[in-house]
């Protein structure tokens, strides 16, 4: 009851919130502003999409496969030292990889995909891994003494058991995917980082928040879209959500 | 049906199986006993090949199972754990038909087959079949475990302590409905336990592994009444000749055929009856042999009269099917030495004694000593 009236009560207060930031913006004109670049904003946010959806495409094709490598006992040692080289990645900071990248790949889309994929690689992986750690010993015994295959003990036991965990990494890596695009416009790469880094250089506040709420919201809409996923490609037996 | 011959097992320094030789008949439950680390799991996961032998054989039905493809079989030997094992993300109906649906068997055919063994241990399939495992008691989950394990009808069945994380209500219950089943199905089952009151209550054989050794193996009443060291005599319990009980049913201690008066008798008789046989009390029967009370000789002694008028009701009765441990219970419960015996229909058929049973189960004593 108490959760619910606070519920209530902090949603009226963020639209309230919401309605007087756009009262001030209206106010000092920067609204209307930021209507002018209403078709650069609609292409812009295409190439950001796309970025975001070859890199995020590209980490969970990579990504998955090396959490599973990391679990299995024959890759034990390489798994270690696996995991070693992409907690180390983490630890560039995203501008460091995409100028490396640059100097390797040339300036443009490629060198951008592959930062942004370098990026997205890390929550994937670590969380399938982790998923996978977490499905009990005796659930995999259990299908081993049953005459599972290896490969059928994968596809029917562990990853319908860690998919949860799977789902709530990729969740969280694409939302930092999509969030971090605008980096790309640095060395060439397009994307929504065009109107708000100029912005920034031209100090126009309307054009900046052209570009930063949209990125914002695509966010947010990326996150609630792997949220459904979650919600309805996981299992209900081992569903929290169900 | 399943043969050991000098199975061992060696990890790094240690030597978990040593030398183990044992064979359990078709049909008979062979119960695995000891101590944790004595050896006992691990013998146990050699026979589906779990844990690779380090030297020795295992027969089933006579082929060596170390030419067989490891895979295959697993899948013709039934398989239950103590973490009971259900893969919570798929249905009861899907858990109980992963092995057949390894095999390939037709859909329909698994699927009824699934709806039937969840009926044989009084699961309603209507209720439980599309139900996850997380929507069941662990009593339930676990009989969904066991006919998991039966579902493509497998000779072998191997239990690892199936019935160690439940409940002691409802384990009595589950352990008297596996044995119903067993009863039907008569399955080779090896079971793995630590409880010699399950044991001596499940098994038709006792493996008793000390250290990797097999110790003793032989039929329950003997390993109770005959330990062949300190060390299962010490295991079986002090009170082992109260656990022999439980092995003996109430037929076998009864006096048969005993004498009996009706309603209609005289006093007299009943008195001359109970001298004849030396008793102190005699029972008297309804007109088709039902039990309905007894005369005793100190009451009866020197009175006249009819039976029928002069009867007192029965201290207590014992079914025939029970256990000697119910008769004795009862005993105590109503100060008598002496029960009458009844069937399900409440017949007459004998009585038991407690000079009865202490002869009974000293006579296995004294057999061997």
């Amino acid at each position: 009851m108490l959760i619910a009236t606070l519920r209530t009560s902090s949603r009226l207060a963020l639209l309230a919130a919401v309605f007087a930031l756009g009262a001030v913006l209206q106010a000092r004109g920067i609204l209307p502003a930021m209507a002018t670049y209403r078709q650069d904003v609609v292409y812009l946010i295409r190439g950001h999409l796309w970025l975001a959806a070859v890199s995020g495409l590209l980490a969970i094709l990579i990504g998955v496969p090396i959490g599973i490598l990391l679990t299995r006992s024959r890759f034990r040692l390489a798994g270690l030292v696996l995991a070693q080289v992409v907690n180390l990645g983490t630890t560039i900071p995203t501008l460091a990889i995409l100028a490396l990248a640059m100097t390797v790949l040339g300036l443009g889309a490629p060198s951008a995909i592959f930062g942004l994929t370098a990026l997205t690689l890390l929550p994937i992986v670590l969380n399938t891994a982790a998923g996978l750690r977490a499905v009990p010993r005796h659930l995999v015994e259990a299908a081993r003494g049953m005459g599972m295959t290896p490969g059928q003990i994968l596809w029917q036991v562990e990853l319908p058991n860690a998919l949860y965990v799977i789902l709530a990494g990729i969740r969280t890596a694409l939302a930092i995917d999509v969030g971090t695009v605008p980096l790309a416009f640095l060395i060439g790469g397009g994307g929504l980082g065009e109107l708000i880094f100029t912005g920034i250089d031209l100090m126009e506040p309307a054009m900046l928040l052209a570009g930063a709420i949209p990125t914002a919201l695509l966010a947010i809409a990326v996150d609630w879209l792997v949220g459904q996923a979650q919600f309805w490609l996981v299992p209900r037996g081992v569903n929290p959500l169900r | 049906m399943i043969r050991l011959e000098r199975l061992s097992k060696v990890f790094g320094t240690v030597t978990a199986v040593d030398g183990v030789d044992m064979e359990v008949p078709e049909g008979e439950v062979c119960v695995l006993l000891g101590p944790s680390g004595c050896g006992k799991t691990t013998t146990m996961k050699m026979i589906n090949r779990l844990i690779a032998p380090s030297a020795g054989k295992i027969f089933i039905g006579g082929r060596d199972t170390a030419g067989q493809d490891d895979v295959a079989l697993r899948r013709s030997i039934g398989y239950v754990i103590q973490q009971i094992g259900l893969f919570p993300n798929k249905t009861i109906e899907d858990n109980i038909c992963v092995v057949p649906d390894l095999l390939g068997w037709p859909r329909r055919k698994s699927r009824e087959r699934a709806a039937e063994l969840l009926s044989l241990v009084n699961l309603d399939p209507a209720l439980f079949l599309r139900r996850y495992p997380k929507e069941l008691s662990g009593g339930q989950q676990q009989r969904v475990g066991v006919v998991r394990a039966l579902a493509a009808d497998p000779p072998v069945l191997l239990m690892d302590e199936p019935f160690g994380a439940i409940d002691p209500i409802n384990r009595e219950v589950i352990q008297d409905e596996f044995m119903k089943l067993q009863a039907a199905l008569r399955k080779t089952v090896i079971f793995v336990s630590h409880d010699i009151d399950e044991a001596v209550k499940m098994a038709s054989r006792i493996a008793i592994f000390r250290d990797g050794r097999l110790v003793q193996y032989d039929r329950p009443d003997d390993i109770l009444a005959h330990p062949k060291d300190a060390f299962v005599a010490d295991f079986v319990g002090q009170d082992r000749t109260l656990k022999r009980l439980r092995l003996v049913r109430v037929e076998e201690a009864m006096m048969a055929d005993p004498p009996r008066v009706q309603a209609e008798d005289t006093l007299d008789t009943a008195v001359a009856l109970m001298r004849e046989h030396g008793h102190g009390s005699v029972v008297m029967v309804g007109p088709r042999g039902r039990a309905r009370g007894q005369v005793r000789l100190e009451a009866a002694d020197g009175r006249r009269g009819l039976v029928g008028e002069n009867h007192e009701p029965l201290p207590g009765t014992v079914l025939v099917g029970d256990d000697l441990r119910t008769a004795v219970a009862r005993m105590f419960e109503h100060d008598v030495t002496w029960l009458a015996c009844v069937d399900a229909d409440g017949f007459y058929k004998g009585y038991v004694t407690q000079r009865g049973i202490t002869h009974l189960l000293g006579a296995t004593y004294g057999k061997r000593s």
